[in-house]
């Protein structure tokens, strides 16, 4: 027996939020194959490296962490994308986000797990995976790692829901031509959820709460993520501002993350009137200011590095600058400020297409960021001789870049299965947010108080 | 003949002609005589030599410094709350922009001013210019800070001067004669047609975004004077962001403490409002808890790196030496967050609990401080044998931290009641928490280098003189210029009146009926 | 031309002699027990027991373990001192001297801190000097070296020092300067062994050794290379040119 359907705020955009989760289409399934393909891939790249060890991978001594754990920080950086729009927008009162919230999210929830599995393959015996419970030395930042990101996927999971709640029951309600199986999922997840004021009252509450603990979470997250390097002595980790460093930067790529999914999913369901082109310019005003941050840290680090000239430290500073990792380097800088800053300034207002190339761009130059801050520092310790062959050359092989693949190939096919059984843009929360048609050219003009009393 | 809202003219523009009272008198003469007397201590510091600071070998650098990077760093609440709101468009800033951008200037040239005072041949100053080297970060901060103090005061004038040219229409007949010449010097022929509009705010807009960069270098800079050499303590990349964190940080401090200042004694009750208090609270709890995220993350790298020259830098911090000044500046740093952020989240029903009244937060503090003295000195050995228990200990400072957060708990309702009062006494917190923090930076890097024995600072009568004339000489500063300027930015809280009837007045469309509408309490009004 | 020195602390007896010919040979000021106990002492040559700052290795008297360094300025070849002066009061020269222009010297201290030796020294007053027949000091040292370089803005080396500037050692460069001038007045060339500081001079255990690096014949240089060679904080990336000899 079905219950009452219960009661859902009025929203213009919800038949064409809900269009996608009418039908599956050809592409879909094409593109899930293909995915679902590039993963086999990876993993078959993982069961030769389960069976034969790491070293079917380029990793050597002294470069012990390579692209494995480059991909870790990448996706728990991107994975501050839903935060930052969800919790911390959402603190500081910035309505424009509403749209956002969901499919930000999204790419938190499903960068995570991702995050969490580059760990695991990273490690030498991932059966013993448990013995950092059962064995645990909280002095130890892997240890605070641990704790602080399973805290912050729990959280997710929690607040994604819980902000999906009321959109499971629209959907139980609305689809009633979708499969038996969909349907009795939306049946279960919803909860019961009726729509009373009373539950939409307790709802935003909790969010409230949970906005706070979230932001906070968030900047524990990958602070801490970044104190498994900076708490080490290696000259180049060893720097007090790798924490706020790691932060903004994991921010500046969440965001970017969210600039492409979002024009991806406008353009591909065909959402142009509720995804308008005003997000992309407040997205766009809040990355150039990210990269500008980014500028500032990266400078600050550099020229402190310098100017003490420690001939350790100067090891490593001039093999991002000048030696073998200078390539890389440089393109660095080039993919996530020069370009993007200048995309960003003079080609990216509302023009979408310009704001994804430069994001896209923002995305490959952070990796290779978080590749430059961990592997030169490795490449030239100071007491292992590297003029012996091989010694402090690292050359990742097929079955990292396989894994790697399929890692990023899984994260878009639970987005892209996502996006077709849930509706990408909250339709409770977009519900009485009329004045989205209104375009901001600047941030809402408050009520000035003068003269009122208090 | 500029007209101006007459509520305007009661409030802002009358006091500045009426002849200056008793109360001005006295408090323009109490700071002369401490600038005086800083006078002559300077005076003598010069004739004789810094031998008279308490300065020594290693600590070359004293008193002076820190209270150099402490004025530089008050003068970036100009900045934030002018430039960055305004970029921003949040509309409440209107009233204190005046008051913040005063801060500004007078910091700056007081902080300069400690700079000469502490240079050993304050008359080869020219030397820096005719034969600077770039390399050095003194000659960057040279740069930067020029940059931003001619910003400053262009950023102060400009919007100065429709005010000006108000008081030099209104000024009344018994006004004196040179107060006349100066306003309709300074006024520069502003007669607030529609062209000179276009070209004033265009010019504070530019000026708006230029000096915000200006003001991030000008502390990053001076951070990387002290983080570009490679004493254990100050080799710290993290320098730069911690600094200009901590210079908005204090600058929100002393804004309060000023725009209180103003209020109280021009009765401007019905302008700084409790809006301007409650926003700026919100930016002063965000910076505190930022500032404590990267003092935590300083102190915390060189606890993990233990490395030789730098552990005992911050070991003298945590426990030895410098303890009581750094623990003061964390009390400090949380007792200002307390007093802003708890009221905030106290339910109005807490009032009627029992400890949440001010005589138990009273008790409660004054157990506190037993617990304090008996854990921290030492005592007669009867007690002696018990306290160095470690469990007895341990038991001590549990004790001791109820009984702080009990006497925080009993004071709140008290602050929320008082939203301004509790707004000063953060202030005064952090102003004198964030002086704290530049003493425990700079000194305890000094006192214990590689290769000099560890030596002690005790800063001599020059230089608490020289100090408490240069707050004075801010102080005075001040007093003077709201005594011919008005305090609050006539034409802009004029256009925000303007701004608000204007949108008053716009029909948004009604909305579809919505029960969540109606539900829905935004919290965190802004 | 690169001057360099080299200490032997296997006959170095810590009997102070260099420090005291140093500082009558350039006119070191002196300063009186109150300021002396505020740690004010110029001394341009030092010696001081190593580690300066005991640890649990040093022990506890009698069974204490330290040893005693005698330290000139170490003339380091990437100096941090020079970096940070904003005025181009101290300088490195081509022949790898870092030298201090007293003329030019606004008194900042910005080089005092950086430098991680700590060889640098400030005139808090005026400087004095303990007078020969009277029990005060003087405000010029009845007994001078008068040597000095001076000229176009420069006052450095014993030159006598105003108030308000920073001072250290000069490796002697005043006696460089008339080896130089009398190797010209007899019209031949200039070689390094023709001059030594006054410390290298005094030594009491002809521990000290001065000369060119870059002459690969030299003393200095076929020391350097020695097993027991060393410098202090090799780990700071100052690259000093003072080089030690451990105790053998």
């Amino acid at each position: 027996m079905r219950p009452a359907a219960s009661y859902h705020p009025q929203n213009k955009h919800e038949d064409a939020i809900l269009s996608p989760l009418r039908r599956i289409t050809f592409a879909d399934r094409w593109l899930w194959a293909v995915l679902l393909g590039v993963m086999g891939l990876g993993a078959y790249a993982y069961s030769r490296q389960w069976i034969f060890g790491l070293g079917v991978t380029g990793l050597n001594r002294p470069v012990y962490w390579g692209v494995y754990i480059t991909n870790f920080v990448f996706f728990i950086g991107l994975a501050h994308s839903g935060t930052f729009i969800s919790a911390i927008l959402r603190l500081a009162g910035a309505e424009w986000r509403k749209p956002l919230t969901r499919a930000a999210e999204a790419i938190t929830l499903f960068s995570l797990p991702f995050g969490v599995a580059s760990i695991l393959i990273d490690m030498g015996r991932p059966d013993r995976a448990l013995n950092v419970i059962l064995f645990g030395r909280f002095q130890s930042p892997l240890l605070w790692d641990f704790t602080a990101v399973s805290l912050y996927l729990f959280s997710s999971v929690v607040f994604f829901y819980l902000s999906l709640l009321p959109d499971i029951a629209l959907c139980r309600d609305r689809l009633t031509e979708a499969p038996l199986w969909q349907q009795r999922m939306y049946d279960l997840f919803a909860l019961g959820w009726r729509g009373h004021p009373e539950q939409f009252r307790r709802l935003e509450r909790v969010l409230d709460g949970m906005a706070i603990f979230m932001t906070m979470l968030v900047v524990t997250v990958h602070t801490v993520v970044s104190w498994v390097f900076g708490m080490t002595i290696q000259p180049g980790w060893h720097t007090a501002l790798i924490g706020p460093f790691f932060l903004l930067g994991a921010i500046f790529s969440g965001t970017a993350a969210v600039v492409i999914a979002l024009a991806i999913l406008r353009r591909v369901y065909h959402m142009e009137e509720v995804l308008t082109v005003n997000l992309f310019n407040s997205l766009r005003k809040l990355l150039i200011v990210f990269t500008l941050g980014w500028l500032y840290m990266i400078v600050a680090e550099h020229l402190t590095i310098f100017y003490g000239s420690l001939p350790d430290e100067m090891e490593v500073f001039w093999q991002k600058f000048t030696g073998e990792y200078a390539p890389i380097f440089w393109l660095m800088v080039l993919t996530v400020f020069v370009l993007p800053l200048i995309i960003f300034v003079f080609l990216g207002k509302s023009r979408i297409g310009w704001m994804v190339t430069a994001s896209v761009l923002v995305n490959v130059g952070m990796w290779l960021e978080r590749y430059v801050v961990i592997v030169p520092t490795e490449t030239r310790p100071r007491l292992v001789s590297t003029l012996m062959e091989g010694i402090g050359n690292y050359q990742p092989t097929w079955v990292e870049g396989a894994i790697t693949a399929a890692l990023f190939a899984g994260m878009v096919l639970l987005y892209a299965v996502f996006t077709r059984l849930f509706p990408v843009v909250p339709v409770w929360e977009t519900a009485e947010a009329v004045e989205a048609e209104v375009p901001p050219a600047r941030p809402r003009r408050r009520v000035f108080g003068a003269g009122r009393p208090r | 003949m500029l007209k101006v809202d007459p509520r305007d003219k009661t409030k802002l523009i009358d006091p500045l002609f009426a002849a200056p009272g008793a109360r001005f008198w006295l408090a323009a003469l109490a700071l002369s005589a401490v600038i005086a007397w800083g006078g002559t201590m300077y005076a003598r510091q010069f004739i004789f030599g810094l031998g008279e600071t308490g300065m020594n070998r290693p600590t070359y650098w004293g008193v002076y410094m820190v209270n150099f990077i402490f004025f530089i760093g008050i003068s970036h609440a100009g900045t934030l709350i002018s430039a960055i709101l305004r970029v921003t468009g949040a509309e409440w800033r209107r009233p204190i922009t005046r008051v913040a951008e005063a801060i500004t200037t007078f910091a700056l040239i007081v902080g300069t001013l400690q700079i000469i005072i502490d240079m050993g041949r304050p008359d080869r100053l020219l030397f820096v210019i005719l034969h600077g080297r770039l390399q050095s970060p003194i000659l960057w901060d040279v740069i930067s800070v020029t940059a931003y103090f001619l910003g400053s005061i262009t950023y102060l004038y400009l919007p100065l001067i429709p005010d000006v040219a108000i008081l030099r229409d209104n000024a009344p007949e018994t006004a004196p004669g040179w107060q006349r010449k100066l306003y309709t010097l300074l006024a520069l022929g502003w007669r607030g047609n529609r062209e000179q509009w276009a070209r004033l705010e265009k010019a504070i807009s530019i000026m708006a975004v230029f000096i915000i960069p200006v003001a991030v270098s000008v502390h990053t800079i001076i951070s990387w004077i002290l983080a570009t050499t490679v004493q254990p303590g100050w080799h710290s990349s993290i320098f730069g962001p911690y600094f200009v964190v901590g210079a908005i940080f204090s600058g929100i401090g002393a804004l309060f403490i000023a725009m209180t200042a103003v209020r109280k004694v021009l009765g401007l009750e019905q302008y700084i409002a409790g809006r301007q208090y409650r926003n700026l609270g919100l930016l002063f709890v965000t910076m505190n808890a930022i500032w404590a995220y990267f003092t935590y993350a300083e102190h915390l790298s060189i606890a993990a790196g233990q490395q030789v020259e730098e552990f005992p830098v911050l070991a003298a911090k945590l426990w030895g030496e410098f303890a009581p000044g750094f623990w003061l500046m964390v009390a400090l740093m949380a007792a200002a967050f307390w007093a802003l952020a708890v009221p905030r989240l106290l339910p109005a029903a807490a009032e009627r609990v029992p400890v949440f009244r001010p005589r138990y937060a009273l008790a409660s503090a004054g157990a506190a401080a037993v617990v304090l003295f008996l854990l921290v000195t030492p005592q007669p050995t009867s007690v002696h044998a018990a306290l160095t228990d470690a469990q007895i200990r341990t038991l001590g400072w549990a004790l001791l931290a109820l009984f702080v957060v009990g006497a925080g708990l009993g004071v709140s309702p008290w602050l929320k009641a008082r939203p301004v009062t509790a707004s000063v006494i953060a202030a005064v917190c952090v102003v004198i928490g964030m002086w704290l923090e530049r003493w425990n930076i700079i000194v305890p890097t000094l006192t214990h280098p590689r290769l000099i024995p560890y030596s002690l600072y005790q800063p001599t009568l020059t230089e608490i003189s020289l100090t408490a004339a240069s707050l004075a000489l801010f102080g005075l500063m001040f007093l003077v210029f709201f005594k011919l300027f008005p305090a609050v930015s006539i034409w802009e809280v004029a256009e925000g009146r303007v701004i608000e009837e204007a949108q008053s007045k716009i029909v948004i469309p009604a909305p579809e009926p919505s029960e969540t509408r109606r539900l829905r309490q935004r919290r965190l009004k802004l | 031309m690169r001057w360099s020195m080299v200490i032997d602390l296997d006959k170095c007896v810590a009997c102070q002699g260099c420090s005291i010919a140093c500082r009558f040979e350039n006119n070191t000021p002196v300063v009186n027990p109150s300021e002396a106990l505020k740690g004010r002492a110029i001394r341009w040559n030092d010696v001081f027991p190593l580690p300066i700052n005991p640890t649990e290795e040093t022990g506890e008297y009698p069974h204490v373990q330290t040893r005693y360094l005698t330290r000139p300025c170490m003339h380091c070849d990437n100096p941090p001192c020079v970096k940070v002066c904003p005025v181009q009061a101290t300088y490195k020269d081509e022949e790898g001297l870092v030298r201090q222009n007293y003329a030019r010297c606004i008194g900042c201290r910005f080089c005092t801190v950086a430098c991680p030796y700590g060889v640098r020294y400030f005139n808090w007053y005026a400087p004095e000097w303990a007078g020969a027949l009277h029990a005060t000091p003087v405000s010029a040292p009845e007994y001078a070296n008068p040597d000095r370089i001076e000229g176009g803005g420069d006052l450095e080396g014993p030159a006598v020092r105003p108030l308000g500037v920073v001072e250290k050692c000069t490796f002697c460069i005043h006696r460089m300067q008339k080896a130089r001038a009398r190797a010209e007045a007899e019209g031949r060339d200039f070689r390094a062994d023709e001059y030594v500081p006054a410390c290298v001079e005094t030594c009491t255990g002809k521990a000290r050794f001065f000369g060119d690096l870059d002459d690969l014949h030299s003393t200095v240089s076929m020391l350097a290379v020695s097993p027991r060679a060393f410098r202090l904080l090799e780990d700071v990336g100052t690259h000093p040119k003072v080089i030690y000899l451990r105790e053998g």
